[in-house]
């Protein structure tokens, strides 16, 4: 168990900038507000899933939304608590310790800040290991986690509870338009789990990997040493190169921001190209016309000099960047899950995913 | 005939032109009470050309001294937030993510009241009147009479952050009040942010503008004055009264339109190359590129239109060390005259490069034969490289562009460079700043979030333009000259109703003489 710091913040927002692979939103508002938390006093203990009793019971906290809204209209803050709070209401019994959905991008800190202000313990691990855009793909719904009951709140205080519904598919259908009635912001507690259930299905450790990537970034920041070769030691990752934009195409497509990028060799890559198709996230990645990496593993695009995340909606011609993959879970190489987190599943049929080589005990689970 | 004005960190400029055309220029330094540096510039320059004061039809103004202002933490005034949002935004007060200094200089006061918009216009919560009143007497108890109001979602509806202002003016007699949606857009923590450093500076803004009052009179100049904005218009000096925030940067902005004055151009990539550092900006219909990220002022994010400027050390006076090569970021500044080799000083700086290359004929040239000419060109190489990367980072497309080098270290680059289709050397480059700041356009814009739905879309950017152009001629421009220079259409995801975001900008030629 550890109690999370200021610090310890500051470096979770650059890791989960880094494993957000291009989407996920920015974690910097989620960084005022648990920072503030901190400040006023309040604190908040990351256990291990070899600490959460089998028996435990658990949920998810995260929002949703449109990010455009959430960068005028602040929360409340206490919103995150407020959501556990009406599960606990409606299903009459106590929740023990709270679950990050997507460790990639903004939803990393809400957890944090729903344990400071509940008093719970957060667990260390998430259900991605990285941003998706969808709610199914998550090692929680593959492995079976229910989407009933949920319940989601907003700043004023409106709490409502989803049950019965007849599967993942309905739960999108009718949280959309909540969150339009809710303007646009709302938080999320959802799908209850067992100790025994995460301690199946979560991606361990996630939380303790964000903050120490985002260690070796601020720290090669300090010591000027070599900053790409600071997060792959902890990721397990490879380069895959470095150049800069050439050429960013955008298309907007059934609510997503789709595109390509296209990116020319600098230094040892001299000569040649790197192109990328994202969605939100960076989906797959091609070296001279092979592919090189794909989803579920990530590609991440780092500005080469600071180390910076770059979002799939900061890219413009020359950026000067540096693209790593990290092998991704386990949990997401089986052949039912690549069946919806796999190339396919995002219009890349022709693509095979040959998973990128990984070592035991660094990186991700 | 009219008198363009630039306050830099090391000179300040002046040029007087006549219509299209350079009458004169001087270059002056540049003093710590800015209003001796204008008047001993003025002085030369009304020497130099024989013009008489009442010649003068118009007087246009660039200054950094707001921003230095904020920058040094110096004569701000106390200043209260007063933001419109509750229930929603009490997660992250007013001055969050401020250094604490410039909290600490501010007095770091703030209040959360009820109200605010949803995206759509839905109001958050009805404004209370006895609360804002309550807020009004307890900041006119604290001796604060400069007041920023920010409300959630005002660039959408302003009408809180107004009714609000008229609470809180009838309550605290002289107060200066900023609003949020006159300064900033949408993204409520920068908007805000934005509107408290104006606020702040509202008294320093009365005093600065009448020393320049003073300045011009005491020359015999009766003609009415103007400050550059950031945006490259011009505003009154009244309106700077009001809005001091937004002459932010507006040095890269005048040299980035006197660049595009000189040559002729209207699109292309604008190089000004001063003694300690560069700028390199993007022209885009003869206007600067903005920036589309957060602009830190002072360690303060703010979101308010800001060039796009890309800044990197290399300048006249920009060291050049030897072993191993290296060029910049330190710099002999403005001591270049005494400290540069070719002026008698101990420092090998690029413009000693330069003149050793033969590119240029300064000071004694002699006092640099020595130097190795695989030493020149490696370092020449050096230079260009670092402009030719920093003119690669800012252009959107892939090929060669146009370039304007502006500034007085224009001499340290050859005929030409990689990445760029032609070099410009305008005459005048030296003072492109100042000429920038005697193009007298103002300017209006709109920004906010229309719902196609209930607006279809020709009629919300019909709209949009009327009211653009509307700001222009209540801002003093010749009717015939507006005309719309920007557009920008943001359809925003994940909104319904067809939700999305307008911005329409137009400039008019202003009416002088």
């Amino acid at each position: 168990m550890w109690s999370v710091t200021h610090n310890d913040i500051e470096a979770i927002a650059i890791g989960a900038g880094i494993l957000g692979t291009g989407g996920g939103g920015s974690p910097y508002l989620g960084q005022l507000r648990m920072q503030y938390l901190l400040k006023k006093g309040y604190s908040v203990n990351i256990i291990s899933l070899d600490e959460l009793a089998d028996d435990a019971r658990t949920c998810e906290v995260g929002w949703i939304g449109a990010p455009t809204v959430g960068i005028e209209k602040i929360w409340d803050g206490r919103e995150p608590k407020w959501a556990v709070e009406a599960l606990e209401r409606y299903i009459g019994h106590p929740i023990d310790a709270l679950l990050c959905s997507e460790i990639g991008g903004g939803n990393s800190i809400a957890p944090l800040e729903a344990g400071a202000l509940t008093g719970k313990p957060v667990v260390d691990g998430d259900a991605m290991g990285r941003a998706f855009p969808e709610m199914q793909m998550s090692t929680h719904f593959i492995d079976g986690a229910p989407c009933n009951p949920s319940a989601m709140v907003d700043e004023k205080g409106n709490a409502i509870i989803l049950d019965h519904l007849v599967d993942s598919f309905a739960l999108e259908h009718f949280a959309r338009p909540l969150c339009v009635q809710m303007g646009c912001v709302g938080m999320l507690a959802l799908p209850l789990m067992s100790g025994a259930q995460v301690k199946k299905s979560s991606v361990r450790g996630t939380l303790t990997l964000a903050k120490q990537v985002g260690e070796a970034v601020l720290r090669a920041r300090r010591t000027k040493e070599p900053m790409m070769e600071a997060v792959l030691s902890v990721t397990d990752g490879v380069e895959l190169f470095a150049g800069k934009l050439t050429d960013v195409q955008r298309r907007t497509a059934d609510g997503f921001a789709r595109g390509e990028m296209t990116c020319e060799g600098l230094g040892t890559y001299r000569g040649e190209t790197l192109r990328i198709a994202f969605q939100n996230e960076n989906l797959v990645a091609w070296k001279n016309d092979t592919v090189v990496a794909c989803v579920p593993d990530l590609i991440c695009l780092l500005e080469t000099e600071t180390g910076e995340p770059i979002t799939t909606e900061q890219l413009r011609y020359g950026l000067r960047v540096t693209i790593l993959a990290i092998p991704c879970t386990d949990k997401f190489r089986t052949e039912a899950a690549l069946k919806i987190v796999g190339p396919a599943a995002f219009g890349y049929p022709d693509v095979t995913y040959n998973p990128l080589p990984k070592q035991a005990g660094i990186g991700i689970e | 005939m009219r008198i363009g004005i630039d306050v830099g960190g090391t000179n300040t400029d002046a040029v007087l032109m006549d219509g299209r055309n350079v009458v004169g220029w001087a270059k002056s330094p540049t003093t710590k009470d800015v209003s001796s540096g204008i008047t001993n510039v003025l002085t030369d320059l009304l020497k130099k050309t024989q013009a008489k004061p009442q010649d003068i039809a118009a007087v246009m103004l660039g200054t950094t001294h707001f921003t230095n202002a904020v920058v040094e933490r110096k004569s701000l005034s106390k200043t209260a937030v007063v933001r419109i949002g509750l229930p929603a935004t009490s997660a992250l007060p007013p001055y969050i993510d401020w250094p604490e200094d410039l909290t600490a200089a501010l007095g770091g006061i703030y209040y959360l009241v009820h109200g605010g918009y949803e995206f759509d216009g839905r109001p958050i919560a009805a404004l209370n009147e006895d609360e804002i009143k309550g807020v009004a007497s307890q900041i006119r108890e604290q001796g604060i009479d400069c007041v920023a109001i920010s409300s959630v979602f005002s660039p959408v509806n302003p009408d809180q952050e107004k009714r609000a202002a008229e609470i809180i003016a009838a309550e605290i007699p002289g107060v200066k009040i900023s609003l949020s949606h006159e300064i900033g857009r949408i993204g409520l923590l920068e908007r805000e942010n934005a509107a408290a450093m104006n606020a702040c500076l509202s008294h320093l803004a009365v005093k600065i503008v009448q020393s320049f009052r003073d300045a011009l009179a005491g020359l015999g100049i009766s003609a009415p004055f103007y400050i550059s904005q950031n945006d490259g218009t011009l505003m009154s000096a009244e309106f700077v009264e009001k809005y001091p925030v937004l002459t932010f940067a507006s040095g890269p902005t005048n040299s980035m339109r006197g660049a595009a004055f000189l040559s002729g151009l209207k699109d292309a990539v604008v190089v000004d190359i001063g003694g300690t550092t560069s700028d390199v900006g993007v022209l885009s219909q003869g206007f600067p590129r903005e920036a589309s990220v957060a602009v830190r002022i002072g360690g303060v994010r703010t979101n308010f239109r800001m060039p796009d400027v890309l800044s990197f050390g290399l300048g006249g006076g920009s060291h050049v060390k030897t072993e191993p090569l290296q060029v910049g970021p330190q710099s002999v500044g403005y001591e270049i005259t005494t400290r540069a080799l070719v002026f008698g000083g101990n420092d090998l700086t690029t413009t000693d490069i330069a003149v050793a290359a033969g590119m240029v004929e300064i000071g004694d040239k002699s006092r640099v034969a020595h130097l190795d000419k695989e030493l020149v060109n490696h370092a020449l190489t050096r230079m260009w490289e670092m402009i030719e990367i920093s003119v690669d980072r800012m252009k959107t497309q892939a090929g060669g562009v146009p370039v304007i080098l502006v500034g007085g270290g224009i001499i340290l680059v050859g005929d030409s460079l990689n990445g760029v289709s032609e070099l410009h050397r305008p005459e005048h480059a030296s003072v492109a700043n100042a000429i920038g700041a005697a193009i007298a356009q103002v300017g209006g814009e709109v920004d906010r979030i229309f719902s196609l739905d209930t607006t279809p879309r020709d009629k919300a950017l019909e709209q949009a333009k009327e009211e653009a152009k509307g700001r222009v001629l209540s801002s003093g421009a010749l009717p015939d000259t507006v005309e719309i220079v920007d557009v920008e259409e943001v359809p925003l995801a994940y909104l319904p109703g067809n939700a999305t975001r307008i911005r329409v900008k137009a400039v008019g030629t202003l009416a002088v003489d």
